[in-house]
């Protein structure tokens, strides 16, 4: 991942924004380059919502500037703002056909008839909309209101596009649909993306870079790899994917590898070195499901330890299996149906006694 | 009930039609026979007893007359104008008047909002008679409303153009402001109703596309209220032509609106087919724009 220009394209400097005694937002900072796509990923209630609209000037910041372009921001009425929205509910106004929809932002530009009835046929072929320009919205799909809402944000070539859960009204057909097509348009146009989202794999799929925001703050701003492999906390680690966590304590270290010892997993585990961590520190180890591997007879190295199979739940593709220790907690973990066959061709079945085992370099260590 | 075969009739379909006959069954009694009747009357001639016609009587002779009349005499077109201008200004100040209102009511917090409400329809409970006269006292020459009036107007031009008492009374200005505050709330309801429903990301939407507030009524709030104005409008205007209290009460009985001629040719002249054709192209005037508008309404829903 490119780190952002030295000068970004939009600087969000301690922005905190106060509803009543409610901080909504509190002391966000963060950079975006052009051309980028960013997501604000979070639960509800998280404030990427309330940041978005301060970008798009419908609420002001309690504290903190936000600079797009270089331009200082405060003060600047929405309709003043090079930003355009795509609104969750996509605000088509029903009385006004497909085409009048997205030339609504045109009559404010200075531009002749021709050239504005150009820029809306443009749009209208951008999103493939044409045959429907006549249509009111009403009279179209959710897929094709979604893009009619898409061309309007786009036709007065914004220098940033905020989203706002793009995704959210599709059903899950389209949405994977409309995900590349989403992606295709913003690479055509180059224009920045600021995309909210509460869903992981939307921000995953479409943002070069996300922010986890949780409690009106910012808790890990990074690439989704980055995001997803390297959490910086427990928060983070469970949000994006699930984990199975457990109470740790760092025993030692042995060549690359710190030791653990892990209580709940019946002894010592060894992870990849995290150098901050000094000896005797109580820490947090996470595994992810799909990094463990299930197995019959006992793998040879470390990190092996034996369960039995509590629950298991088959999905088609996967297998997700619930296994619980000797020390009674339960360990999630994924296992792969490469072979195709019937139920003897599983791993391991209800009441088996099963090998857990993981690489060390797949075990999250977070120091809290 | 259910064991005859009446009842078994009943339970499978009666029931059903006989709650949607009942509506049209009431219509039917109380509304569309008198009106023939009243239609009857006004091809009727006059007769010197009262009723032109009667059950059983003898059968009156057709004639035209009163509607040619009604055309031809100037007297019934004046009053016809006046009741059109009158309902008319009514309707535009009770739209101008009550359309900020039905916004800010949409605009207040909720907690506001059922209280505002409550004090729009709160005139309702007392006594429209006494509303007016109510008003007839404001209004009236040695009134402490008009002797304020009469002041600032004093104190605004020059010295010769000064009044003792502005005369407010027996006026068609009195006639449009008592109904412009009878009727206000039958136009706020109607467009806090459809303004009510609006989506406020619409306008919010319209902002961020590079509108400032007023444009943003103007291409998003305005048209979508279109159909508010219009049910407001009718519900004023329709009742406003035909009323007959008010201009009785406060109005020019030199150039009386069409309700006092119904009632007059009733009461006074006794001639009873001259009053329902007076009745019935009063009712035709207010029924074809409406059907007009109804059917064009239902061609631009079907086209949704």
């Amino acid at each position: 991942m490119s780190e952002p220009a030295p000068d970004p394209f939009l600087r969000i400097e301690g922005v905190s924004k106060l509803f009543g005694s409610f901080q909504a937002v509190r002391d966000v900072s963060l950079t975006v380059s052009k051309g980028e796509v960013f997501a604000l990923l979070g639960g509800s209630g998280c404030g990427k919502t309330t940041l978005l609209r301060m970008l798009a000037g419908f609420e002001e910041p309690s504290a903190g500037r936000i600079f797009l372009d270089g331009r200082d921001m405060a003060g600047v009425p929405p309709w003043s703002r090079p930003v355009h929205m795509m609104f969750q509910s996509y605000a088509l106004f029903p009385h006004m056909t497909v085409a009048k929809n997205i030339a609504y932002g045109l009559k404010h530009e200075s531009i002749g008839k021709d050239e504005r009835a150009a820029r809306v046929r443009e749009m209208l072929d951008l999103v493939q909309l044409a045959p429907f320009a006549d249509r009111k919205p009403h009279q179209i799909s959710g897929g094709q209101r979604q893009r009619v809402a898409l061309a309007r944000a786009l036709a007065r070539q914004p220098k940033l596009l905020l989203l706002d859960e793009p995704l959210a009204a599709l059903d899950k057909k389209l949405r994977e649909h409309t995900q590349f097509e989403l992606m295709s348009i913003q690479a055509r146009t180059g224009v920045t993306f600021i995309v909210v989202t509460h869903d992981q794999e939307e921000a995953m799929t479409l943002a070069d870079r996300i922010a986890v925001m949780d409690k009106g703050q910012v808790r890990q701003i990074g690439s989704p790899t980055e995001i997803y492999e390297f959490p910086n906390s427990r928060f983070v680690a469970g949000f994006i994917g699930s984990i199975t966590a457990f109470e740790a304590r760092a025993t030692g270290r042995d060549g690359g590898n710190l030791l653990l010892d892990v209580p709940a997993l019946g002894g010592r585990v060894a992870a990849r070195d995290v150098p901050a961590v000094i000896e005797g520190q109580p820490l947090t180890l996470a595994l992810r499901p799909e990094k463990l591997r299930i197995s019959k007879d006992r793998p040879a190295g470390a990190n092996a330890f034996e369960g039995l199979v509590k629950d298991l739940a088959y999905f088609g593709k996967d297998s997700l299996y619930r296994i619980v220790l000797p020390s009674g907690v339960l360990v999630a973990a994924h296992a792969v149906n490469a072979r195709r066959g019937d139920e003897g061709a599983r791993v391991a079945d209800w009441d088996d006694r099963v090998w857990l085992s993981f690489d060390p370099a797949a075990a999250i260590v977070l120091a809290e | 009930m259910a064991e005859t075969r009446l009842g078994r009739w009943f339970d499978r379909k009666g029931w059903a039609g006989l709650v949607i006959g009942a509506p049209y069954l009431w219509l039917l009694v109380l509304f569309l026979v008198p009106f023939l009747i009243v239609v009857a009357m006004s091809v009727a001639t006059k007769t010197s007893t009262a009723p032109p016609i009667s059950w059983g009587g003898e059968y009156p002779v057709l004639s035209w007359e009163s509607y040619t009349r009604v055309l031809s005499d100037g007297l019934y077109l004046r009053a016809f104008l006046t009741s059109l201008v009158n309902a008319g200004l009514a309707m535009v100040l009770c739209l101008l008047i009550g359309y900020p209102m039905a916004l800010g009511l949409c605009r207040v917090a909720p907690a506001w909002r059922s209280i505002l409400l409550m004090l729009v329809i709160l005139p309702f409970w007392t006594s429209f008679l006494l509303r007016v006269y109510a008003w007839m006292g404001l209004m009236g020459r040695n009134s402490w409303f008009n002797g304020l009036l009469t002041d600032a107007w004093n104190l605004l031009v020059p010295m010769d153009w000064a009044v003792k008492s502005i005369p407010m009374m027996n006026t068609n200005f009195a006639v449009v402001l008592v109904m412009v505050y009878t009727y206000l709330p039958f136009m706020i309801l109607p467009l806090y109703a459809s303004l009510e429903r609006l989506d406020p990301t619409l306008d919010e939407a319209a902002l961020d596309l590079g509108s400032r507030p007023h444009q943003v009524f103007l291409d998003v709030t305005l048209p979508q209220s279109i159909p508010g104005i219009i049910a407001g409008g009718m519900l004023v205007f329709i009742p406003a032509a035909g009323e007959l209290v008010i201009p009785t009460l406060v109005g020019d009985a030199a150039s009386p609106m069409i309700g006092r001629v119904i009632s007059d040719e009733f009461a006074s002249a006794r001639d009873w087919p001259m009053a329902s054709a007076v009745a019935v192209m009063l009712l035709l005037l207010m029924v074809v724009p409406t059907m007009v508008y109804s059917h064009f309404q239902a061609r631009a829903e079907g086209s949704k």
